[in-house]
């Protein structure tokens, strides 16, 4: 950390939520690009069809690439396939823990509820928690001292960045979470976003989580192998780096403290594999706008808003050539963003000023 | 609503029975009441507030499945027949107001008497 560099708190508390709600920055008014009640009816149709497609094919990726990597295991083979186990592990299952989450994937609930489960187990977000602190997250995108889902604050920490390439930061702060739900406990921003009637369930699964991890690490124990915690618990770290990568692409070096989700989220144009992987979720900004829209159906919410949104990335490269450099200006300059461009058929802010209270604390 | 009518019951005309599609919602303001009046698949009417409990979000721009409103903020979900929270972020319920359809219009009680 640089002496002369002013870090913004990123700190959640009673405080911050008290002060952000003065500055009409909590649970504000986001704008919402026009789309006809009519068209947008017929995005938010639910259906389970797309979704048992996708997670067949998933479980049948984990079942023959984890079988792969048992017979081959001892050899250099056994690489690409724990590679491919590890990213339909660690990687997939933050799509999947992402969009069932919102009960969007399935149009039958106890799909999208088991799928969940499964998902938050896999990627490490605990299933309670995580639902709440995703709830905040879209109420408050990226609102400093409100927003508990700010994956890179200012000045970007580029050390917990590259840790997580494996997972490494997130893992080692999820398991500590873990550790202290199981003994009873919350931490402080969490007793801002997480009911009451809800904590007693938080402690329940961690407890159960410790429980699976004891059996995984007494099995590897026993049989003198690593091979029962590459099926369950290292995936989640080798294969956490395509979590970063698309992850990433959401918010990193756009504003802060904006009520426009155009200028703090990306939509990234990706390749099919990766949109499988993702679960469309490369379509962010139209995500945050209209969350109730599935992510089958999000291609086409694209196309429905494109005359007022900010161009679309054609590529993971082209936002990377914006993330990296931002990041990396960010270091000294926390104050500096990347700022999105909004297209000339865009529709008018109204009276709201998208820059007036962004509130940094950093030094130019 | 401008022009309603009323009686002296706590009736209030709300709207025409086809004024709502099918498995949608529509708005209903009346007084200080900001109500979300919903037509299921099979042409049954009911009203609730319009208001999501969890965050002020408005019902009546999100999304009815069968017997089920969805928040169009965060998901969270309610029964528009009794106005229960079914799924989180909801976790308060919805006040439920008695609807009859006469003569080809929803009404709707939004008062006591």
């Amino acid at each position: 950390m640089r002496a002369d560099v002013a870090w913004r708190d990123y700190t959640i508390n009673a405080e911050t939520i008290r002060r952000t709600d003065e500055m009409g920055l909590g649970a504000a008014d986001w704008y919402k690009s026009p789309v006809p009640r009519k068209k947008l009816k017929e995005l938010m149709r639910r259906r389970d069809g797309p979704a048992i497609r996708d997670t067949v094919i998933w479980i049948a990726g984990l079942i023959v690439s984890g079988s792969a990597g048992y017979f081959t295991w001892g050899t250099w083979w056994a690489v690409p396939c724990f590679l491919v186990y590890g990213v339909l592990y660690g990687g997939a299952t933050d799509s999947r823990w992402h969009e069932c989450g919102h009960r969007t994937a399935f149009k039958t609930t106890w799909m999208n509820d088991l799928l969940y489960e499964i998902a938050c187990f896999m990627v490490l977000r605990e299933p309670t928690v995580w639902r709440w602190s995703h709830t905040r997250h879209h109420t408050d995108t990226i609102i400093v001292g409100r927003d508990p889902e700010i994956a890179v604050p200012r000045p970007p920490d580029i050390m917990g960045i590259l840790l997580n390439v494996f997972a490494l930061k997130s893992s080692y702060v999820a398991l500590r979470s873990v550790i202290v739900h199981a003994t009873g406990r919350l931490g402080e921003a969490e007793a801002t976003f997480i009911p009451a009637a809800e904590r007693p369930k938080v402690y329940r699964t961690a407890r159960i989580w410790l429980a699976i991890f004891a059996v995984v690490i007494g099995a590897s124990i026993l049989s003198g192998s690593i091979l029962p915690l590459m099926y369950v618990g290292l995936p989640t770290l080798y294969g956490g780096w395509f979590v970063i990568l698309v992850g990433l692409t959401q918010h990193a070096g756009l504003a802060e403290d904006v009520l426009d989700h155009r200028l703090n989220t990306r939509t990234v144009y990706m390749n099919p594999v990766f949109r499988f992987l993702y679960w469309n979720m490369n379509y962010h900004v139209e995500h945050h706008m209209f969350p109730t829209v599935p992510y089958h159906a999000l291609p086409k919410l694209h196309e429905a808003l494109r005359s007022d949104m900010p161009p679309p990335y054609p590529s993971i490269l082209a936002a990377y050539r914006e993330i990296v450099p931002t990041l990396a200006r960010q270091v000294k300059d926390p104050t500096y963003q990347a700022v999105r461009p909004l297209p000339a058929g865009a529709k008018p802010y109204g009276d709201y000023e998208p820059f007036a209270n962004l509130g940094t604390t950093g030094a130019r | 609503m401008t022009g309603e009518q009323s009686t002296g019951a706590g009736w209030v005309d709300a709207c025409g029975v086809d004024d709502i599609e099918r498995e949608d919602v529509r708005p209903f303001d009346h007084g200080r009441l900001s109500l979300a009046l919903y037509r299921t698949a099979d042409d049954a009417y009911f009203a609730t507030d319009g208001i999501c409990t969890h965050e002020a979000a408005d019902l009546t721009e999100g999304f009815v499945m069968g017997d089920v409103i969805e928040c169009p903020r965060h998901n969270g979900r309610f029964n528009v027949r009794t106005g229960a929270a079914l799924a989180a972020p909801a976790c308060v319920d919805l006040a439920a107001y008695p609807v009859k359809v006469e003569a080809g219009r929803v009404w709707v009680k939004v008062e006591t008497g």
